[in-house]
C-alpha cells in the first residue's frame, strides 16, 4: 500500500520532483543500499570488541576493562581472541551469530592529528594524506557522482543524510537530500506557497537545495504517516535512536539507497564505565537501533544492504586518570547486512596482531592496519561493480582492499 | 514571591548588586573608543555618509540585524562615529522594559554562589533521602531547575541580542561563546553557563584576547566541559589542553605537536575550581608550595594537584612554575603569529563570508599581533579594510537569520516572551549553548544551506511572518493580538531594500494576497539569507 500511495503522489507532483531520480522512482528491493553510521567523538573500540586474549588489556585498564567471557558481566565470546560487550547480547550478538555482522579491528585513518574535527573531516573527504587537501567533495558524494555518470551501472544512487546538517562526506556537486528524523514537524508551507518560494530561487546557487528540500519534506511526511498507521495498530513505538533507525529504514526501503547518519557523545574522557555505565548505555542504544533498522528494512531489502559503522579514531589503550580514555589512533569498524559474504559474516577479520604492550602504536594506541579508504573502496567495488578508474575518482591514490565483505 | 524568603540583609545585598551592575558604567561616559581604534577608523577610507541601502548593509554586518531605530542612529551619527561607539565595550543601561524582563530571571536575582549552593543542597537531600518516591520527585525537581537555569541564560542572551544598543558587543559575545564553546548537554554546564557568559565572556568580548582566554580557562563551565577540573598530576586528562591549542588559539596543523599537547596538559594540572566558601582555608600544603595556592572566586590553583615536572612547550622550556607557568604558557601561545592568523581568519569569515580576501585576513592578523590581541583594534581594522567593503556574501547561520528577521519585524518593541525565538533556533538546529562538541557551530554557507535546512528555514519565516505576535503574549494560553503578524512592508528598513531585490523576488512578492504571505515570502527571499 505504501508503494502505491507513493506512486500516486509521485504522479501528481512530477514537476517539483524533477531532481534526484530517487524521488521519482521507487527503489527495487534488490538494488544495493549502503548506510554509513559515523560515531562522532571516537568511541572506545576496546569496550565493544574486547581483546579478551590480552593479559595486557586487563593490566592497562584496572577499572574499565570488560571481564573475560565466563566471568560475571563478562564479554560475549566471539572468537578465542575477541569478545563483544555484554550489553549487546540481544541486539548485535544475534546478527553476528546469523552471519549478518562482522568486525574489523585495527581500522581507521592514517591522520595523526588526534583531533576529532580534523580527523572526521579528513575521513569524510577521503583524500590521500599526502599532498594538498581538496575540500570540494566528500567520498560519498563522489560515489554518487560516479554511479550517476555511469550509464552501464544498474544503480543510480539517490543519497540522503538523516542529519540536520549535510555531512562533509556527502557535500559536493551531486545533489543530496537531508533531514534529521528524531523530531519531524508538520510543515507550515502548503504546496502553492512552496512553489512561489522556489520560484524566487530560480537560477540562484540555492535553487536545487530549495526545491529538493520541499520534495524531501513530503517524502518524510509520508514515512511518518506509515508510522502513525502502525502506531494505530498498537505496535510498540520506538524511541531514541531506534525511532530514527525505523524512519531511516522506511526511507531507504522505498526511496534512498545511500544513507548517512551520525551519533555523538562517544568522547569518554571521564568515567566511561565498563559492563554498565555511560558507554555501555550508548553502545546498547546504538545496537538496538541497528537491529531495528535491519528488521524494518524487511528481509529482501536487508539482503542487499550494507551498514558500515565507523568512527574518527580509537582511544588510548590504557585508561587515563579519570576512569576514561583519551584520544587514540586505530579503532574497530563494524559491517552489518543481510548479504555479507560467508568469509565475513560472523567473523572478526582484516589484518590483525596480538594485543600486547609492544604492539601499541606510539606506546599508547592501536595501530591502523586496515586503512578506511582501502576498506570502503574494496566494499564499494564489490557492491556496485566499480572498475579501477571509478574507484580512483572516489578514493584517489588508494588500493581497494581484498576483504570480501559481500 | 521568592524574595519573601530572603532575610532583609540579603535583599539589600541583592539590590545593591543589581544597582552596581546597572549603574557603574554610567560614569565616565560609556562608548568611548580607544585611541588605537579611532586611529584605525580615521586612517581607512570609510565613507562618513551612507545611503539608506548602505546603512542597511552596515547594520546587517555589525549588528544582529538592521532596524529602523538603529538605521536612524547610524544616519544621525555618521558611519565612523557610530562604528567607534559600537567598538567600545560598554555596559550602559539597556532599554528599561527589556531590563525588567532580565531582572525578573532567577539568574539575575541570585548570585552564582547561592545558585550553586542551592543545587548542591538539593543533591545532598537526594542522597540522604530514604524514600525512593521522594528521591525521584527531588531528582526531577533538580533537573527542572537545572534546565531552567540554562533556559534563562538563553533568554537573557536573546533579549540583549534583540534590543541592546551595544549590538556589536552582543554579536561578539555570541561569537566568543561559540569560539570558547561549552554545551549545556554536558553535566552541570547548564547551571554555570549564564555566569560563564556574564563573567568570563561578555566583559572581554571587545577587550583583550589574552584576558578573554584566561577568563574562559578559569571558569567552572569550561573547566567542567573540557575536563580540566579532573586534570591532575598522575591523573592526566588531555582534553582541555588539546582544544586550547587546536580550537581556542593556534589551530590544528599550525605547528604544535602531540608532545606540546601533552606538555600543556601537564602545565594545566591543578587548574580547577572550588565551591567551598570564598574565605575557606586552603588545603593542607607542603610549606614550599604554600605561596603557590591561588583562589579567586570559584577559580582555584591547587599545588597539590599540579605536576611540577619541568616542561618544554613549542620548542622552548618553560621557565616558571605553578600558576605562573600556566600564564607563561598562555602568553607564549597567544603571542604566536599563528594564533593571530587563526583568530583573524575566523573573525573575517564570521563577518565577511566564506572566502574573505587573503589580504584582509593578513591585515587583521597584523593588527591583532601588533595590538597584543586587542579585539576592538582587530575588528576596526577588519571592518574598515578597503577590501572588506562588499556586502551580502555572508550566508546567515540560523542565529543571524532568526534574530535579524525578528529585529526587522518588530524593531524596539520588546518581546514579553522570547521562547518563540528559542523554538525557532531549536528548529533550525542552532540552539544557544547547544553545540555538543568544543568546536562550536560551524560558520560556512554549506553548513547551513542544505535542502533540509532551507526547508526548515522557510517554515520559520512563515511563523515569524504570519504569527510573530507569539512574542508578545504574557502566557501560552493568551490569544494572539490582531493582526498576529508584523507590518514588515511599512518598515523603512524594508522599503530601503525593495529596490535592490532581484526580479524573481519582486515577482513572487507581487503574487501575494495578504500581508502574512508578503511577510513570509519576503523573509524567505534569497536576498534575506545573506548579510
Amino acid at each position: 500500500m505504501q508503494r502505491r500511495q507513493f506512486l500516486s503522489l509521485g504522479a501528481t507532483v512530477p514537476l517539483i520532483c524533477h531532481l534526484g531520480q530517487g524521488l521519482a522512482t521507487p527503489l527495487q528491493s534488490s538494488s544495493p543500499r549502503f548506510l554509513l553510521v559515523f560515531l562522532r567523538g571516537a568511541y572506545d573500540c576496546n569496550s565493544l570488541l574486547v581483546p579478551t586474549h590480552s593479559d595486557f588489556y586487563y593490566q592497562a585498564r584496572p577499572s574499565i576493562a570488560i571481564a573475560r567471557p565466563g566471568s560475571a558481566d563478562g564479554a560475549l565470546a566471539l572468537t578465542p581472541q575477541w569478545g563483544l560487550h555484554p550489553a549487546l547480547q540481544s541486539s548485535l550478538l544475534p546478527l553476528y551469530e546469523q552471519g549478518q555482522a562482522c568486525f574489523v579491528p585495527f581500522a581507521g585513518s592514517n591522520d595523526l592529528s588526534r583531533s576529532h574535527f580534523e580527523t572526521q573531516d579528513s575521513i569524510e573527504l577521503g583524500q590521500p594524506q599526502e599532498g594538498g587537501k581538496s575540500f570540494q567533495s566528500g567520498f560519498l558524494n563522489r560515489l554518487t557522482r560516479v554511479l550517476q555518470a555511469d550509464s552501464q551501472s544498474r544503480t543510480s544512487l539517490s543519497p540522503m543524510a538523516f542529519t540536520a546538517q549535510l555531512p562533509l562526506c556527502l557535500r559536493g556537486s551531486a545533489q543530496v537530500a537531508n533531514m534529521a528524523l528524531a523530531s519531524v514537524r508538520k510543515t507550515a508551507m502548503d504546496e502553492q506557497r512552496s512553489q512561489i518560494i522556489a520560484s524566487m530561487y530560480q537560477g540562484s546557487s540555492l535553487e536545487v537545495p530549495v526545491r529538493e528540500g520541499f520534495a524531501v519534506q513530503r517524502a518524510v511526511q509520508r514515512s511518518m504517516q506509515e508510522e502513525m498507521d502502525q502506531a494505530g495498530r498498537n505496535a510498540i513505538s520506538a524511541k531514541g535512536f531506534s525511532l530514527v533507525a525505523q524512519r531511516m529504514a522506511h526511507l531507504m526501503r522505498e526511496q534512498f539507497d545511500l544513507g548517512f547518519v551520525d551519533i555523538g557523545g562517544w568522547d569518554t574522557h571521564v568515567n566511561q564505565g565498563a559492563a554498565s555505565g555511560n558507554l555501555a548505555n550508548r553502545l546498547s542504544d546504538l545496537s538496538q537501533g541497528l537491529a531495528t533498522f535491519a528488521e524494518s528494512m524487511g528481509a529482501e531489502a536487508w539482503r542487499h544492504t550494507v551498514v558500515a559503522v565507523i568512527s574518527e579514531f580509537g582511544r588510548t589503550f590504557r585508561e587515563n586518570g579519570n576512569k576514561g580514555t583519551d584520544h587514540g589512533h586505530g579503532t574497530a569498524y563494524w559491517f552489518l547486512g543481510g548479504g555479507l559474504s560467508a568469509q565475513a559474516g560472523g567473523k572478526v577479520l582484516g589484518e590483525q596482531i596480538e594485543v600486547t604492550e609492544k604492539a601499541l602504536f606510539q606506546n599508547r594506541d592501536y595501530p591502523v592496519l586496515n586503512e578506511y579508504r582501502s576498506l570502503l573502496g574494496g566494499l564499494f567495488a564489490r557492491m556496485y561493480g566499480l572498475n579501477a578508474a571509478q574507484l580512483q575518482q572516489i578514493f584517489p591514490a588508494s588500493q581497494p582492499g581484498r576483504l570480501q565483505l559481500v | 514571591m521568592r524574595l519573601l524568603h530572603f532575610s532583609p540583609t540579603k535583599i539589600l545585598l541583592c539590590l545593591a548588586a543589581v544597582a552596581l551592575t546597572a549603574c557603574a558604567p554610567l560614569s565616565p561616559s560609556s562608548g568611548r573608543a580607544s585611541p588605537e581604534v579611532l586611529q584605525v577608523l580615521s586612517s581607512n577610507s570609510l565613507p562618513d555618509r551612507t545611503s539608506a541601502l548602505q546603512s542597511q548593509q552596515w547594520l546587517d554586518r555589525v549588528t544582529w540585524g538592521a532596524t529602523d531605530h538603529d538605521a536612524a542612529q547610524l544616519q544621525q551619527q555618521g558611519l565612523k562615529r557610530w562604528l567607534a561607539a559600537q567598538l567600545s565595550p560598554s555596559t550602559a543601561p539597556m532599554p528599561a522594559e527589556m531590563q525588567q524582563h532580565i531582572d525578573a530571571l532567577s539568574i539575575s536575582q541570585k548570585p552564582m554562589a547561592q545558585i550553586q549552593r542551592e543545587i548542591a543542597d538539593q543533591r545532598l537531600a537526594i542522597r540522604n533521602s530514604q524514600d525512593p518516591e521522594e528521591a525521584a520527585k527531588l531528582r526531577s525537581e533538580l533537573q527542572r531547575q537545572l534546565n531552567q537555569l540554562g533556559a534563562e541564560a538563553q533568554k537573557r542572551q536573546i533579549w540583549r541580542a534583540l534590543y541592546s544598543p551595544h549590538q556589536l558587543q552582543e554579536q561578539m559575545t555570541w561569537f566568543w561563546m561559540n569560539h570558547f564553546n561549552v554545551s549545556t548537554r554536558k553535566g552541570d554546564v547548564r547551571m554555570w553557563v549564564g555566569d560563564y557568559e556574564e563573567q568570563a565572556i561578555r566583559p572581554h568580548a571587545l577587550g583583550k584576547f589574552r584576558e578573554l582566554l584566561a577568563a574562559s580557562m578559569r571558569h567552572p563551565a569550561m573547566l567542567l566541559y573540557l575536563d580540566n577540573a579532573s586534570n591532575a598530576a598522575g591523573r592526566i586528562n588531555e582534553n582541555y589542553a588539546r582544544e586550547l591549542l587546536e580550537l581556542h588559539t593556534m589551530g590544528v596543523g599550525s605547528g604544535y605537536t602531540q608532545a606540546d599537547v601533552q606538555a600543556m596538559a601537564h602545565v594545566l594540572t591543578g587548574v580547577g575550581f572550588s565551591t567551598r566558601e570564598a574565605d575557606a582555608p586552603p588545603p593542607k600544603l607542603r610549606p614550599e608550595r604554600q605561596g603557590d595556592y591561588v583562589r579567586h572566586g570559584f577559580f582555584e590553583f591547587n599545588p597539590n594537584r599540579h605536576d611540577y615536572t619541568p616542561q618544554v612547550l613549542l620548542g622552548r622550556p618553560l621557565e616558571k612554575t605553578g600558576l605562573a607557568q600556566v600564564n607563561e604558557a598562555i602568553d607564549r601561545i597567544v603571542a604566536s603569529p599563528v594564533t593571530a592568523k587563526f583568530i583573524a581568519r575566523k573573525l573575517s569569515v564570521y563577518f565577511l563570508g566564506d572566502n574573505p580576501a587573503p589580504a584582509v585576513i593578513d591585515h587583521a592578523a597584523l593588527a591583532f599581533e601588533r595590538s597584543h590581541g586587542d579585539i576592538a583594534v582587530t575588528l576596526a581594522t577588519l571592518l574598515s579594510d578597503p577590501q572588506a567593503q562588499q556586502f551580502g556574501q555572508r550566508f546567515k547561520d540560523p542565529v543571524h537569520y532568526v534574530l535579524s528577521a525578528t529585529r526587522l519585524a518588530y524593531d524596539q518593541r520588546v518581546a514579553s516572551d522570547v521562547s518563540p525565538v528559542q523554538n525557532w533556533l531549536n528548529q533550525l538546529g542552532q540552539p544557544l549553548y547547544g553545540h555538543e562538541t568544543p568546536d562550536g557551530y560551524p560558520l560556512a554557507q554549506s553548513d547551513w544551506s542544505s535542502s533540509g535546512q532551507m526547508n526548515a528555514r522557510f517554515d520559520v519565516a512563515r511563523q515569524i511572518g504570519s504569527r510573530g505576535a507569539l512574542l508578545f503574549r504574557s502566557g501560552p494560553q493568551q490569544p494572539l493580538e490582531k493582526p498576529p503578524y508584523p507590518e514588515l512592508g511599512k518598515r523603512s528598513s524594508v522599503q530601503a531594500r525593495v529596490p535592490a531585490l532581484g526580479a524573481a523576488t519582486r515577482t513572487a512578492l507581487s503574487q501575494t494576497r495578504n500581508p502574512a504571505d508578503w511577510n513570509s515570502f519576503f523573509l524567505s527571499a534569497p536576498e534575506m539569507m545573506y548579510r
